[in-house]
């Protein structure tokens, strides 16, 4: 029994060794990694290299696709790596103790979370906003051409579960605007919501201005023509356990800057 | 004469026990950090509150009946597939395990684009005024189409191993076809019936991608409790575990009640009389 | 009351046709693989032939060339297989009820129908036991109820005995002599004991045909094919016929009498020699004498047979006393010479 069970163990410790040391690696990068004080010093985009992990909102994926590929490019030796979800999974990963270098929330209620455990550094800047609008099919088979129409019977409308910010967003909309709205689904994403409309299987659907934009010509936008609509604050910061401050806060000057703000302007979102 | 079936020796070696133990554990573990987790002060609220209790009610509701859509569907697939013999055999096994292998979300875009209101056929429905999407009745297809894999599979192996001999005796005893199913072919493959519904009904219960893509979200409607689970994760952590545990709890109960693990050999005879001459033959051709 | 069949089915080189009379037992003998099995399930409904046709008591069980085929639960043919194959889930009275109930009778009159079969066959007291509970005789007497409960036109017993112990196929084999008598049926075996005693004619298969048949006295007395000459537990050697004579394929001649019924325009070409151990001397050096056969081998084995001692070498037997074994000091890579006189040998055309 010994001379089979050692192997074993050891097989195993490896494997599990084996996984470590590869995030390890991944993480500490090149030599240049945490020094820190070169970073003050003249010619600093030479300091900054390594990886920087980035946690974006889903709703972020096409522009900071996009503004990691231009970052990388304004200063060669730096990586970014992405990592998009729901701002709230996002969140609550930082908190488990997930390897971020720079949290973009899509609300502030999720930067907060992360705030309050004491986890970011220093204060959350706003770097974009985003507003709700009414996606209907290309066809606009339902004819919706304002929001008041959502309430119309018959009309299939597919909205955000009011427990995530798209559906927190909706519920205040309809509340301002004095509308009720009667769903067929409350989805759990705002993704979700999109994809039943595009699919033809809802009349209309809440989701932000940027999802219209991005789903290119699948669907149409309505605009939610009500006052006082409510809109969405995107906050970015950086990880205080971070070990790359230095190219973390380089990121967050290069998204709050022109060009990141040209960049998020073109996606559709507002400006801060 | 040396009787096998009193032997008590079994040629398991301990690593092999030792590697048991650690996937056990890395199963166990993970329930057990949840069970942590969880609120206990508070869970019985939790778990009682308006909107888990009518996630909790539909997700049974839905789990059984698509436990019984599989079941009047996977009984003829697996019985054709283990004992038809038609060209494209294999491709039509290889296709209906299909979904064992695909995301569920795979599988409920597939659904949406099929039975949706733009769908193949659901745009037929759809003017014969029938509208699947967003109904309950959804949710059951989506179940339905993850887990009627479990029940062929289940049913085709016992199928295959019952083999078709007494079929062949019944039918020379006078038995039609269909009399040789439910007096004969049924009830010698029960116990593979029953693992196949038990597994069909949990993995129904566990449910979340394809309802999520196809079905969509509606307490009462179409929320079931893993989309409530997964819903209520983004602003009341405590609610989710608790939830999940119910989920894991009900799940458990119900495999434990119906589910057997599959016999070692058939069962010994009980209190044969020593003298009734050598043991009873097993079922098999020397 | 009669059945005509005939097959054909390429894939088990199978061609073959037989009929059974009225009140009839016919037992299909052979080596392994000559097709006893076939016929049977071709008869069953369980195999389908690619050519042939047969009718059981005026009713077509199948027509290859008319694509007329009637399934099994519709042919009235009762099948007892080597397996018992009781039905595990279901009482023995309700396995024995079982082809009455599925064939429309009613619930009680199944059971009491049951209950009656159960004692034809003396097992009347297993009623209530399962399957799992019964010896394997006593499940091949339930099996036997069983099938006779459907009133079979044709019983088909595929060896039945083949898979019990010593003291249960006497028993069985008694039910089965006073099943059969007057029952149509077809009895495939390996005992030239059942032949003996339940058939009223053997058929003698090899190679999906027929090579011989009569009754079985006449079978065993006169064997006219290797198979039955060893049924007989007589010594076959095949060779071709010569003058008074057999060459076989080894060059050893062999004297002999024509068998009776040897025709004489028959005695010429391949053909048998066949006769008993006891027939057999064994010497250590070839004797001088009267008109002999003699081959020279080597003795593989020795073993006791009743109270002689049965001397095996090669693919001949002696059958010799105890005290000559002795003598001789017979072990197995002994040299012999065994002799046996013409007078002993009967020649057979092939």
């Amino acid at each position: 029994m010994k001379p089979f069970a050692r192997p074993v163990a050891l097989a195993i410790a490896l494997l599990l060794g084996g996984t470590v040391a590869g995030c390890g690696t991944n993480d500490a990068g090149s030599p240049a990694g945490s020094g820190g004080s070169p970073a003050s010093t003249a010619g600093a985009s030479a300091t900054l290299s390594g990886t920087l992990t980035v946690f974006a909102a889903a709703s972020l994926t096409g522009t900071f696709t996009q503004l990691a590929t231009d970052f990388e490019a304004a200063h060669p030796g730096a990586k970014v790596s992405l990592s998009f979800d729901g701002s709230s999974t996002l969140a609550t990963q930082i908190i488990a103790g997930a390897p971020a270098d720079v949290f973009a929330s899509a609300d502030t209620k999720n930067m907060t979370k992360v705030v309050n455990a004491n986890l970011i550094a220093g204060k959350p800047v706003t770097f974009a906003t985003n507003r709700l609008e009414i996606a209907v099919p290309p066809a606009n088979p339902a004819n919706i051409t304002s929001f008041a129409d959502l309430a119309r019977p018959g009309v299939k409308v597919v909205v955000c579960a009011a427990q995530v910010p798209c559906g927190a967003a909706a519920r205040a909309d309809e509340a301002s605007a004095g509308v009720t709205v009667k769903p067929v689904s409350e989805e759990l994403n705002v993704t979700s919501v999109l994809g039943k409309v595009i699919a033809g299987e809802a009349d209309a659907g809440l989701v932000y201005v940027t999802d219209v934009h991005g789903a290119g010509g699948k669907v149409k936008g309505v605009p939610v023509n009500i006052p006082r609509a409510t809109v969405n604050s995107y906050p970015i910061a950086g990880v205080s356990s971070s070990k790359r401050s230095p190219l973390a806060a380089a990121f967050i000057a290069f998204v709050t800057g022109a060009q990141g703000q040209a960049v998020l302007k073109d996606a559709g979102f507002g400006a801060p | 004469m040396a009787r096998p079936d009193v032997w008590e020796f079994r040629a398991v070696p301990r690593w092999i026990v030792a590697l048991a133990v650690l996937g056990a554990l890395f199963i166990l573990l993970p329930l057990a950090g949840m069970a942590a987790r969880v609120n206990w002060p508070d869970f019985v609220a939790l778990v009682t509150s308006d909107s888990s209790r009518a996630a909790l009610f539909l997700s049974l509701r839905t789990a059984a009946a698509s436990t019984v859509l599989c079941l009047l569907l996977g009984v003829p697939l697996a019985i054709v597939l283990a004992r038809g013999s038609f060209p494209g055999q294999r491709l039509l096994r290889a296709l209906v395990l299909l979904p064992l292998v695909v995301p569920p979300v795979v599988g409920g875009l597939a659904l949406l684009y099929t039975f949706g209101r733009e769908g193949l056929i659901g745009r037929a429905l759809d003017v014969a005024g029938v509208s699947i999407a967003f109904s309950t009745t959804a949710v059951v297809m989506a179940q339905t189409f993850v887990a009627l894999p479990f029940l062929v599979l289940s049913l085709e192996g016992t199928l295959r191993t019952a083999g078709q001999r007494y079929e062949a005796v019944a039918a020379t005893l006078g038995a039609r076809p269909t009399v040789v199913l439910r007096r004969v072919t049924l009830p010698l493959v029960l116990p593979g019936l029953v693992s196949g519904a038990v597994l069909a009904f949990a993995r129904s219960l566990g449910e979340f991608g394809a309802t999520l893509t196809f079905a969509g979200s509606l307490e009462g409607v179409t929320r079931t409790l893993p989309l409530e689970i997964y819903l209520q994760r983004e602003i009341d952590p405590d609610a989710a575990i608790a939830l999940s545990l119910l989920l894991i709890a009900v799940a458990a109960v119900v495999v434990a009640l119906t589910y057997r693990a599959p016999r070692r050999r058939h069962t010994r005879p009980k209190g044969r009389p020593a003298t009734a001459g050598p043991p009873p033959r097993e079922a098999a051709t020397p | 009351m009669t059945l005509a069949m005939s097959a054909r089915l390429a894939q088990r080189n199978l061609d073959f046709s037989l009929t059974v009379g009225d009140g009839e037992t016919v037992a299909l003998m052979g080596p392994n693989g000559a097709g006893k099995s076939s016929v049977v399930s071709l008869l069953a409904g369980l195999l389908r032939p690619e050519a042939g046709r047969a009718e059981l008591d005026g009713r077509v069980l199948y027509d290859a060339e008319r694509g007329h085929w009637l399934p099994p639960h519709a042919r009235g043919t009762g099948l007892l297989a080597q397996d018992p194959l009781l039905f595990p889930h279901l009482s023995v009275l309700e396995n024995v009820a079982f082809g009455p109930s599925s064939t429309g009778a009613g619930r009680a009159a199944a059971r009491r129908d049951g209950r009656r079969w159960l004692q034809a066959v003396d097992a009347a007291d297993l009623a209530d036991r399962r399957p799992a509970e019964l010896s394997g005789g006593q499940a091949q007497r339930v099996a036997m109820a069983r099938a006779l409960a459907t009133e079979p036109a044709l019983l088909l017993l595929d060896e039945p005995m083949a898979a019990l112990d010593i003291h249960s196929a006497p028993l069985l084999r008694r039910l089965l002599k006073r099943v059969l008598a007057g029952r149509q049926a077809v009895l495939v075996t390996h005992d030239v004991l059942d032949a003996l005693t339940l058939a009223d004619r053997i058929i003698v298969m090899e190679h999906g045909r027929i090579v011989e048949q009569g009754p079985p006295a006449a079978v065993l007395a006169t064997p006219r094919s290797r198979f039955a000459a060893g049924l007989a537990g007589l010594n076959v050697m095949t060779g071709s016929l010569v003058a008074g004579g057999l060459l076989t394929d080894d060059g050893e001649h062999v004297a002999g009498r024509w068998a009776p019924g040897a025709a004489a325009d028959e005695r010429a070409g391949a053909g048998t020699a066949a006769f008993p151990p006891s027939a057999v001397s064994v010497f250590l050096a070839a004797p001088h004498g009267s008109p002999r056969n003699v081959f020279a081998r080597t003795v593989t084995d020795v073993e006791p047979h009743g109270d002689q001692i049965r001397v095996r070498a090669g693919a001949l037997a002696a059958d010799i006393s105890p005290a000559a074994a002795a003598d001789l000091a017979l072990a197995p890579g002994t040299d012999v010479v065994l002799v046996v006189k013409a007078a002993e040998v009967a020649l057979y055309p092939a």
